[in-house]
């Protein structure tokens, strides 16, 4: 579904951010992409969607080659890639419907969209997904007066009503609690599992990245160093994306009986809702 | 901070030598400049004059009271009109301003080389000429009135404007535009979406704070004819009409009062 | 989920919630405007005249006439900017005892008042009104002038110190206090910290400020740049004006451009 060609990034400055990526993604995957700050991960998402301008290689989006394409065809592209922001990314004085419905504004026309008028159908979808995250309630909130998990949602919602083939995720859960943050990448992954959407996750947190994702592939210097189930990473290749470090406390797996009383709560109302 | 080692002892001092050395020069040759300038002034001053102001104050004093109070049914019209030229002029300027500063932030024009300079030069030009120069000016071209004063006003806040908006859309969040982007929206979608909404607070503190200085600076308009309270002032000071004078001044200071309180409100209903 | 979808209504939350608020506010300025612009006299013909007059004065740019006038606008910057320089600094050394008695937290209620009282008058009156009396008093000339601009410096520069000071973090002050040192020790160390490195940045602010209003105080007979625009737009040496025009915009560059480095310099 996605597919990467010897993708080089080369910053102005000289720095070489990906040094010849080649990775495919099928479709419904969701893949972790982990790997120490600075390895790269920001720029390989964004070099899909061409917010970084790659310096060469190819990027493929189903049979479109999205580095091959014009201003305007880039836009239309866009619009099958949903993409959630770390630190969420809303635009804060706007409301969450607002904001939700700026997914839409590669559908919509400038002057529909300036006045807010946009087609019912979207207005339809996007209060049924600000109830699939439960904020319907605050669709008339401004986005600054949200807590970080509720903003991360519309952030969610947000990427979901493009109705993309593909999400990008930029460290979801980077600045949110723990149990939050597993709230957030099980929502994501749900949501993946309900759209058969494919998905590339940065995450730097390794325990959630085996929780949650298919796929890990590992980054370093912008070179893939790790690419397999979440299960064959052992302390060995720990240590060739993080350096030298005792891996064996993040290894360990969660067990269900480690999640606390309340968290297994929270994930069974969640399973009965999805079904 | 500077710790120098002197034998035994570890004597420490504010700065390095150099640097102390280097502001006591700096101080030196301020006052120097200082004192030319100040020597400059004195020639140039009648000191016999000078002396002789504190009984000319009192004396002027004397003649402003008892101000004349029924003058002020002549002043309504002037201050009317300088309610306008300070308002219309504001917003004359806030309509140019914009363009102005969206091709002056270094995040938003759409040239870099050719766009960006041509912009910071109309701001640089607008914000340098006073806007009694500028009355000055459109008063020779255009003649007398309020129009001018209006025009005046407005080509002085432009520059003034555009600066502090251009500056806040330099420090807007990229990271939101950047999300907008992401969604496939077009170039006009991005700016209505993901910058005027964190520039607006912005835009509607610097109108209210250029329309509280155009007050003020349009009081004076009238005294080179672009019409306003102004006109009054200038007449009645060259009539030696100091019971006029005083009447006037005593608008002027309510209108300022008055608009700074006006400005606070809505300040405040803003924010 | 389960039936036919309904539509949902959506409509942006409008900017101000109460609706007659909303629509009064509307109604209002528009009367405004319709009142505004019905009670402007436009002289049409006169306006039509300026056109080829503004012409003229465009094209005089083109190039401008530095040469003829040369004297007298060398005379006028430099006086202007040695007002300002003078200005400038008197100014601010008046300022700097009326910003600290401005300040709430530093000064007993009556300081505080007549302070405050001291930093309104001198705000409120634009420099040339200043300037005018200033005249009247003493004469035509620089004096005049160098005391509008001081007097008008002291109000914007004392009225900034006291906010600073007001602003500044108690904790430190607090803390400094706590030592045992007195109240001049207490100001070099504690309040001196906090508000120098804006103070002087306002003060390279007010030091362009003050040289474009001494292009201003010229025309009311207050010495500087000012008198030669005056009597160059009389004469509708427009080639002239142009010049001076340019020079001022100059030096204002310079000035900025100068500030931005001290300003760096200092932080």
């Amino acid at each position: 579904m996605l597919r990467l060609e010897k993708l080089v990034k080369r910053y102005r400055t000289g720095d070489l951010a990906l040094t010849g990526i080649d990775l495919e993604v099928p479709g419904g995957q969701v893949m972790a992409l982990i790997g120490p700050s600075g390895a790269g991960k920001s720029t390989l998402i964004r070099c899909v969607n061409r917010l970084v301008e790659p310096t060469s290689g190819r990027v493929f989006l189903g049979d479109t080659e999205i580095t091959g394409l014009s201003k305007g065809q880039l836009r239309l592209a866009r619009r099958r890639m949903g993409m959630i922001f770390q630190e969420y990314a809303l635009v804060e004085r706007l409301t969450v419907m607002e904001n939700v419905l700026s997914g839409r504004l590669g559908y919509t026309g400038f002057w529909r969209s300036y006045f807010r008028k946009f087609p019912q159908r979207d207005i339809n979808e996007a209060f049924r997904l600000l109830e699939r995250v439960s904020l319907d309630h605050m669709a008339d909130k401004r986005a600054d007066e949200l807590s970080g998990g509720q903003r991360q949602r519309v952030g969610i919602a947000r990427a979901l009503i493009q109705e993309p083939e593909l999400l990008l995720v930029d460290e979801p859960t980077a600045s949110l609690d723990p149990k939050t943050s597993r709230q957030i990448m099980r929502l994501i992954c749900e949501l993946c599992e309900e759209r058969e959407l494919a998905a590339i996750i940065n995450i730097h947190d390794v325990l959630l990245a085996e929780m949650f994702a298919e796929r890990i592939v590992g980054l370093q210097a912008g070179t893939i160093v790790y690419d397999g189930p979440p299960d064959r990473l052992g302390p060995d290749v720990l240590t060739t994306i993080y350096g030298e470090e005792d891996w064996t406390a993040t290894i360990d797996k969660v067990d269900e009986d480690e999640l606390t009383e309340e968290e297994l709560r929270e994930r069974e109302r969640l399973m009965s809702r999805a079904s | 901070m500077a710790v120098r080692q002197q034998g035994e002892l570890k004597v420490w001092q504010r700065r390095e030598r150099g640097k102390q050395f280097a502001i006591w020069g700096a101080w030196l040759a301020g006052v120097a400049v200082f004192a030319y300038c100040w020597r400059l002034i004195s020639e140039k001053t009648i000191w016999m004059f000078v002396t002789d102001a504190p009984r000319q104050a009192v004396d002027l004093a004397e003649r402003m009271v008892p101000p004349k109070w029924e003058y002020m049914a002549k002043l309504w019209l002037p201050l009317w009109d300088t309610l306008n030229i300070a308002t219309l002029g504001t917003v004359m300027a806030l309509i140019i301003a914009v363009p102005v500063a969206f091709c002056a932030a270094r995040n938003t024009t759409p040239s870099v080389i050719f766009v960006r300079p041509v912009a910071l030069f109309i701001i640089v030009s607008s914000r340098s000429i006073n806007s009694l120069v500028w009355a000055l000016m459109l008063v020779t071209i255009i003649g007398p009135g309020v129009v001018a004063g209006i025009l005046a006003i407005g080509f002085r806040s432009i520059g003034f404007c555009a600066k502090l908006l251009y500056e806040a859309i330099e420090e807007i969040d990229e990271k939101q535009v950047e999300a907008v982007t992401a969604t496939g929206a077009a170039g006009g979608q991005v700016l209505a979406f993901g910058i005027v909404p964190q520039i607006m607070p912005a835009f509607a503190g610097i109108s209210i704070f250029r329309w509280d200085i155009n007050i003020r600076e349009s009081t004076v308009l009238g005294l080179v004819g672009a019409g306003g309270i102004g006109l009054q002032l200038d007449a009645s000071i060259s009539t030696l009409a100091w019971t006029q004078v005083s009447v006037i001044l005593l608008a002027i200071l309510a209108t300022v009062i008055v608009s700074e309180w006006v400005s606070a409100k809505v300040r405040h209903a803003i924010i | 989920m389960n039936g036919a979808p309904v539509d949902r209504h959506w409509r942006r939350p409008p900017f101000i919630a109460n609706p007659l608020l909303r629509w009064s506010l509307f109604v209002g300025a528009g009367v405004y405007l319709a009142l505004a612009f019905g009670t402007i006299d436009v002289d049409w013909p006169r306006i039509a005249d300026g056109v080829p007059r503004g012409q003229r004065f465009i094209a005089s740019f083109f190039p401008p006439d530095f040469t003829s006038r040369a004297g007298e606008i060398f005379e006028g910057i430099y006086e202007s900017l040695w007002m300002t320089v003078t200005s400038t600094v008197v100014g601010i050394a008046l300022s700097i005892p009326v910003g600290l008695g401005a300040a709430r937290n530093l000064s007993p209620r009556v300081v505080y008042l007549a302070c405050r009282a001291i930093v309104a008058v001198s705000r409120t009156f634009p420099e040339v009104i200043l300037a005018i009396f200033f005249v009247k008093l003493f004469g035509f000339g620089p004096f005049a002038g160098f005391l509008a601009l001081s007097l008008a410096t002291v109000g914007f520069y004392g009225k900034l110190l006291a906010e600073d000071i007001e602003d500044m973090d108690p904790v430190q002050a607090e803390a400094v206090r706590a030592t045992g040192a007195s109240w001049w020790q207490w100001l070099v160390y504690a309040v001196l910290p906090q508000v120098l490195p804006r103070m002087i940045g306002l003060g390279l602010y007010r030091f362009d400020i003050n040289f474009r209003e001494s292009a201003v105080v010229g025309i009311v007979g207050g010495g500087g740049i000012g008198a030669t625009l005056l009597t160059a737009f009389d004469r509708y040496e427009f080639d002239s004006a142009a010049a001076i025009l340019l020079i001022i915009i100059g030096i204002v560059m310079a000035v900025e451009y100068t500030s931005g480095f001290v300003r760096k310099w200092v932080q």
